[in-house]
């Protein structure tokens, strides 16, 4: 744990200061000024640029956000928003990890599952929100299971993918030592498709994120509405 | 490294008494010998059938080390997965002590020509694999482990990962490994191929020595004659896919052997022009499918043969 902080120290040490460093200060400053620029064209320059000027400019931006962060409501409905992503988050982790795994480790189970999972994988999380507003009693249980179906597909088809390209080799070598299935499967299985997973959760988590704000703006009535539909 | 070149030069001095084991686990003895009868392996069906393995016979002795030699692609590997029970012939048998080879097990280990070790495991806890799996992680057992890491020379290298050791280091891991489980049969598909030059060398001198001190019964793969002729007891020599047994050559030469030796020995120069001229034959067989450029090839061999 210690050697872990002390690695990840001096990795980040070395590179402030270094080129790349400041290459990437450099580049988010004139981004910045930019669109500073271009958001006050008309004012400053007495021509608007074309899109940029529709934009309001990140100084009005920056005063728009410290009066946000003084009412409570922003950190409730922020908290709100959190809590609906972990709750689909954790249980497409809790569901999809294990399905994922029986999947991959049995053909039968294999053939009779991943048709019905292949064709509600293209289905858009969003375009479950009318169907989940009905199918589940309250509404906290309808945004959480477009949350879940967000990150649920993506778990499981890295999961399968990550536990398929252990090489058979392992299998093979395992086999020959005497190991039991459960043996193989706690060995060598479970810690050759854990990189997978953590690819698969990062994924997910990301897209869990990208789908919360939609299914709370559909399915209406939460905090962030409210702030969203408020004047500036 | 350097404790493995001082335990090298004490054991090729000659007249060096053997280094005898200080566990009270049995280390050495001769295994049980292996028998194949008349074994064809097809793959695929209908229009797609190739056979890689056609009416094979062999035996591998017990006690001894059998090196298979073969041109590139006859199907060596093929049969290490029969021979190790990973696959099932299509037609024939295969023995261990007269019984059937009926699926991998602990009595035929292999060791893989690319690394098998489980990357995500120590060196130590690779090596343990095999006791662990079978409950057998006791004190006697540990001790051997701690024995066998100092045979390979990786005592120091327990709590590393096999991707922080070299090519030559994963090698001799991977024989501990195997050699943890006793098996009454060893066999090692091209273990040495890829490394360098010198580490080759060292390999093969160091496993000469180990074999010499266990003798188990050992079947190896290689498709390089020096180093068949220096490790054999016998030779087998495969012909072109399917394969079969082209000859059998008894390599006679004294054991311990030293590579100095069989260099300069006019036995071992003769089995080696015997082999090579009954190897490139079989080599040749593959190339020449009717293309012009395999003619010529053909032709240019020739010639070289006419004037040697």
């Amino acid at each position: 744990m210690v050697a872990a902080a002390k690695a990840l120290s001096t990795k980040f040490a070395g590179f402030v200061g270094g080129d790349d460093f400041w290459r990437g200060i450099v580049a988010i400053a004139a981004f910045l000024i930019f669109w500073e620029a271009g958001s006050r064209s008309h004012a400053w320059f007495g021509f608007s640029f074309p899109w940029v000027s529709q934009v309001p400019a990140p100084t009005a931006v920056l005063q728009a956000m410290f009066k946000l962060v003084q009412e409570p409501s922003f950190w409730n409905s922020a908290f709100l928003s959190t809590l609906r992503v972990f709750e689909g988050f954790f249980a497409a982790m809790v569901i999809g990890i294990p399905l994922g795994l029986a999947m991959a480790v049995s053909r039968i189970f294999f053939g009779i599952t991943f048709p019905v999972f292949e064709v509600l994988r293209p289905i858009p999380p969003l375009a479950w929100v009318p169907a989940s507003i009905i199918f589940w009693p309250t509404q906290e249980l309808s945004i959480a299971f477009v949350t879940f179906l967000g990150a649920f597909f993506t778990i499981v088809i890295n999961v399968i993918g990550g536990a398929r390209a252990i090489d058979v080799r392992y299998f093979q070598a395992a086999r020959s030592m005497g190991s039991s299935t459960w043996d193989i499967f706690r060995r060598i299985i479970l810690p050759g498709t854990l990189p997978s997973i953590v690819v698969g959760a990062t994924v997910g988590v990301g897209i869990t994120w990208a789908v919360v704000v939609a299914a709370e703006m559909i399915s209406g009535m939460s905090a962030a509405r409210t702030l969203r539909s408020s004047p500036e | 490294m350097q404790q493995l070149l001082q335990e090298l030069s004490h054991k090729m001095t000659p007249h060096a008494p053997p280094v005898t084991p200080t566990v009270s686990v049995p280390l050495t003895g001769v295994g049980t010998g292996m028998i194949v009868s008349n074994v064809t392996k097809t793959y695929g069906a209908g229009e797609f059938t190739k056979q890689v393995v056609q009416n094979c016979s062999f035996t591998i002795e017990s006690g001894k080390l059998t090196v298979m030699i073969g041109p590139s692609g006859c199907g060596k590997s093929t049969l290490i997965r029969l021979l190790a029970g990973f696959e099932r012939p299509t037609s024939g048998t295969i023995t261990i002590g007269g019984k059937p080879v009926s699926g991998p097990g602990l009595d035929r280990m292999v060791v893989f020509q690319e690394t098998a070790l489980f990357p995500w495991m120590s060196t130590y806890d690779n090596i343990m694999f095999g006791p662990r799996a079978r409950g057998e992680d006791t004190p006697e057992m540990r001790s051997f482990a701690e024995l066998l890491l100092q045979k390979v020379g990786l005592d120091g290298f327990r709590k590393k990962y096999p991707a922080q050791l070299s090519g030559g280091m994963q090698r001799r891991a991977e024989l501990a490994r195997s050699m943890i489980n006793k098996p009454e049969v060893m066999i090692l598909d091209e273990p040495f191929r890829g490394l360098d030059a010198m580490t080759k060398r060292l390999m093969q001198e160091y496993y000469a020595n180990l074999y010499e001190e266990f003798r188990r019964t050992t079947f190896f793969v290689t498709t390089d004659i020096d180093e068949a002729i220096y490790l054999a007891d016998r030779i087998l020599i495969m012909t072109n896919i399917p394969t079969q047994v082209r000859a059998v050559i008894d390599v006679d030469l004294p054991r311990p052997r030293h590579v100095e030796d069989i260099t300069e020995n006019d036995a071992a120069n003769a089995i080696k022009m015997k082999a090579l001229g009954l190897l490139h034959e079989e080599a040749m067989k593959s190339f020449a499918r009717g293309s012009k450029a395999a003619a010529d090839f053909i032709d240019a061999y020739a010639r070289r043969m006419a004037k040697e």
